[in-house]
């Protein structure tokens, strides 16, 4: 099989290292909104909570716009035919992240629909959580493509087992993770409640990773030979008991260096055995690949270089804005 | 209705309504920049409590562009698949660049504006708002890069079907990227300008913080005195650079049906492209031809030079194009005038002008929209000028039925949210500025 060249490689990791960058930052706000009624009771507490993430979620957010952006250059085709054909599902995830985007400054200054955006902002946490998991599951699991790799499927192609347990499964990640960070960020009986949240999620974590396991053994019994898919999964089970103990112990910053650590290995897994496709066809010959989906040299080239000169310097002042805003939040600190 | 047109449609509406918000974001945070720069500089409390109003007011309009901006990193594979095989090689890097350079940038440092003011230093802040300052220019350029290539595409080869990038360069800075970036920003200035004047105009029509709000007006009105007539120049040039570039879509704009030495300017009149006329035209001899040429007889060629299946609707870029040169020329007048008033020190006690500043703000949204939806429908029947056509670009398994169905929705959403966002932005304003006299010394270095 041709492996593609160097830069072709370098892509397809670049890829996953935004999709992982993502799901480990704006996961936790994911998490924080589906998690909401269930944390925050009073209006103060809600008033935290959405300080808590109100000044990270949106440079958390760039990082889906950059992984959908640095797709579409690097790997057009596999752009092309995964918007166009789950498009359904992709305007209910649009949808979700637009209503979501303005609800916490709408929850604050519309009080009369207060309670909408509350909706909104709970409801565009879930659905997206639990949908970003489904699309992954379908490009892994293999949908059907016809010659000129247009999806040939429909909406309901999209929710077969494999790709619905992998929705449990990233949607159950984002809680835990959410729960982690809600806990790190306050005190008191809000903190009490993220930790059990976080606790009850890490077992949805646990009993969801066994199921998406089982789906991969049934419908992918190649990818059970995969030895790093193997190592990869180890680690996850690992830092899902770590992550447990440490919430159980009231470990808020190790119990979320370990969620994040959780949704790494998950990536991990779906990297060692999904490689070299990134979209899977239902007959393999058509499935989109690293080498027949990419840009030409050139382009994945100048990437290359936009990605190395841009990333270390908005990793360093990501890292400068959360040591801003490190520390538990009070009701009136995020001006919500 | 077919695919194409739904497809197009939505398109436009959704990058439509998502282009009120950012133009206004460059020009709140010019102004804001000034705002901390002069606190810095006087350590006067008022320039700080200013500088907080208008981050209020800009955290709400850049949440509003976040929103939907979102929709358009996906649209093109959404809906315009085969434009996004065919051209992906060079239209995604310019997208994925924006992100990683500006995206991040503009996002963790607003975010430090809105909520971080008592966390970090005075010079912080103020290097936060020269952060979102740049991140919002630098975002600007890079997406009119990619738009600037659909119209005048450059540094690439036809390979089996697909644009193939042959020099990154080339294509990025593509023959009319520069001048439009220059013309867009220069819109964006005057937005935001026009947005902070009418915010000074309210708080001096309502006698409230009356030394606030003319401390505000000033450095607003120079800056956007100063846009405007930038903007003649710019404007100009870019007209100039479409007579060569795309000489069909100058022809549109000005409905010059047939080509002529010494073409006349149309200062009104309806153009009826069925009949290759313009009704009720109102024409300044020669006037075009000086414009474009520097010369009374020089040639500008007509749309009777292209065959019709080429050839770009008339009636809408004509209309838009001369709304937005008309508007920019009122801008030139309003910002004459607000100098002379403020020369004079009346610009106070002008119910008069500070009214008209307050019934002004649509028409710099009145002229953006209008300069993009020119640029845009002036530019078909191409999605990519001469290399793709629009009909040829959409997405192959998409039938009508969702694209109507997402339509609906977005109408829906974009028209709730707007609504909502329209009177919270409002609601803001009429909060009026803080009073932070009682601890001006605190946080100042």
């Amino acid at each position: 099989m041709d492996s593609g060249t160097f830069l072709q490689n370098v892509w397809f990791l670049l890829i996953g290292v935004l999709l992982a960058g993502y799901s480990v930052l704006d996961g936790f706000d994911l998490g924080v909104g589906a998690l909401f009624p269930f944390l925050a009771r009073t209006e103060d507490e809600k008033r935290s909570l959405a300080g808590a993430i109100g000044p990270v979620w949106d440079g958390n957010e760039v990082w889906l716009l950059a992984g959908g952006g640095a797709l579409f250059a690097a790997f057009p085709m596999v752009y092309a035919t995964v918007f166009s054909g789950f498009y359904l599902a992709l305007m209910l995830v649009l949808f979700s992240l637009i209503l979501r985007a303005v609800s916490l400054e709408f929850r604050a200054h519309d009080p009369v629909r207060r309670s909408v955006w509350e909706a909104a902002f709970v409801g565009g946490s879930i659905l997206p959580a639990l949908l970003f998991g489904v699309a992954l599951g379908n490009v892994v699991a293999g949908v059907p493509l016809d010659a000129r790799t247009e999806f040939a499927g429909t909406f309901f192609t999209l929710l077969r087992p494999l790709p619905l347990v992998f929705g449990v499964l990233g949607l159950s990640a984002f809680l835990l993770h959410g729960g982690a960070y809600a806990a790190l960020k306050s005190d008191g009986p809000l903190r009490e409640r993220a930790r059990k949240a976080a606790r009850t999620a890490a077992v949805a974590v646990g009993i969801a990773f066994l199921l998406s396991f089982a789906a991969v053994w049934i419908y992918l019994p190649a990818a059970v030979r995969s030895v790093p898919a193997w190592v990869f999964s180890g680690l996850a089970g690992l830092s899902l008991a770590l992550c447990f103990l440490a919430i159980r112990k009231g470990r808020d910053g190790r119990a979320f260096f370990f969620s994040s650590v959780v949704f790494l290995s998950l990536w991990g897994i779906v990297g060692a055995i999904h490689y070299p496709n990134l979209v899977r066809a239902t007959d393999p010959s058509l499935s989109l690949t690293l080498v027949n989906a990419s840009s030409s040299p050139l382009t994945l080239k100048v990437m290359l270089v936009i990605a190395l000169a841009g990333m270390p310097l908005v990793v360093g002042y990501t890292v400068f804005a959360y040591r801003v805003f490190k520390g538990k939040v009070r009701p009136d600190d995020g001006g919500y | 209705m077919d695919a194409v047109f739904l497809a197009r449609l939505q398109f436009g509406l959704t990058a439509g309504f998502h282009f009120l918000f950012p133009p206004t974001t460059l020009g709140l945070s010019f102004v804001v920049l000034i705002l901390e720069t002069l606190y810095l500089r006087t350590k006067n409390a008022v320039y700080r409590d200013l500088s907080a109003y208008l981050v209020r007011i800009l955290g709400l309009v850049f949440v509003m562009g976040v929103a939907t901006g979102i929709t358009l990193e996906f649209a093109f594979g959404n809906n315009w698949a085969a434009y996004s095989r065919t051209v992906g090689d060079i239209f995604g890097a310019p997208l994925a660049a924006e992100a990683v350079f500006s995206f991040f940038l503009e996002s963790v440092f607003l975010g430090i504006l809105v909520f971080g003011r008592d966390r970090v230093k005075p010079k912080t802040y103020r290097l936060a708002a020269f952060l979102v300052f740049f991140g919002a220019h630098l975002s600007g350029l890079w997406i009119i890069i990619a738009n600037s290539w659909m119209q005048t595409p450059a540094g690439f080869r036809m390979e089996g079907g697909r644009a193939v990038l042959d020099d990154f360069f080339q294509a990025a800075f593509n023959p009319s990227a520069v001048v439009r970036f220059v013309h867009t920003i220069l819109g964006g200035w005057l937005t935001g300008a026009l947005v902070a004047m009418a915010v000074a105009a309210w708080l001096m029509l309502k006698g409230r913080a009356a030394d606030k709000a003319a401390r505000l007006m000033k450095p607003a009105l120079l800056l956007f005195a100063v846009s405007a007539v930038l903007q003649l120049g710019a404007g100009h040039a870019h007209s100039v650079q479409v007579t060569r570039t795309q000489p069909e879509k100058m022809a549109a704009f000005e409905a010059l049906w047939r080509t002529e030495d010494g073409a006349p300017f149309t200062v009104f009149g309806i153009p009826d492209a069925k009949n290759e006329r313009t009704r009720l035209a109102v024409r300044v001899p020669k006037m075009l031809s000086l414009l474009v040429h520097f010369d009374p007889n020089g040639r500008v060629l007509g749309l009777d030079e292209f065959p019709k299946e080429d050839r770009p609707p008339v009636f809408l870029p004509f209309a838009t194009y001369h709304a937005m040169i008309l508007i920019g020329l009122v801008f030139i007048a309003m910002g004459a005038w607000g100098i002379g008033l403020l020369a004079r020190k009346k610009l106070g006690r002008s119910r008069c002008y500070l009214k008209l500043l307050l019934f002004a703000v649509p028409l710099p949204y009145l002229a953006n929209e209008g300069g993009w939806i020119a640029a845009e429908v002036g530019r078909q029947p191409w999605a990519v000028y001469k290399v793709l056509r629009t009909s040829e670009a959409v997405s192959a398994v998409v039938p009508a039925g969702n694209i109507l169905f997402s339509l609906i929705l977005f109408a829906a959403i974009y028209a709730f949210i707007g609504a909502v966002g329209l009177s919270v932005i409002l609601r803001t304003v009429r909060r009026g500025p803080d009073n932070g006299q009682a601890d001006a010394g605190k946080g100042a270095v």
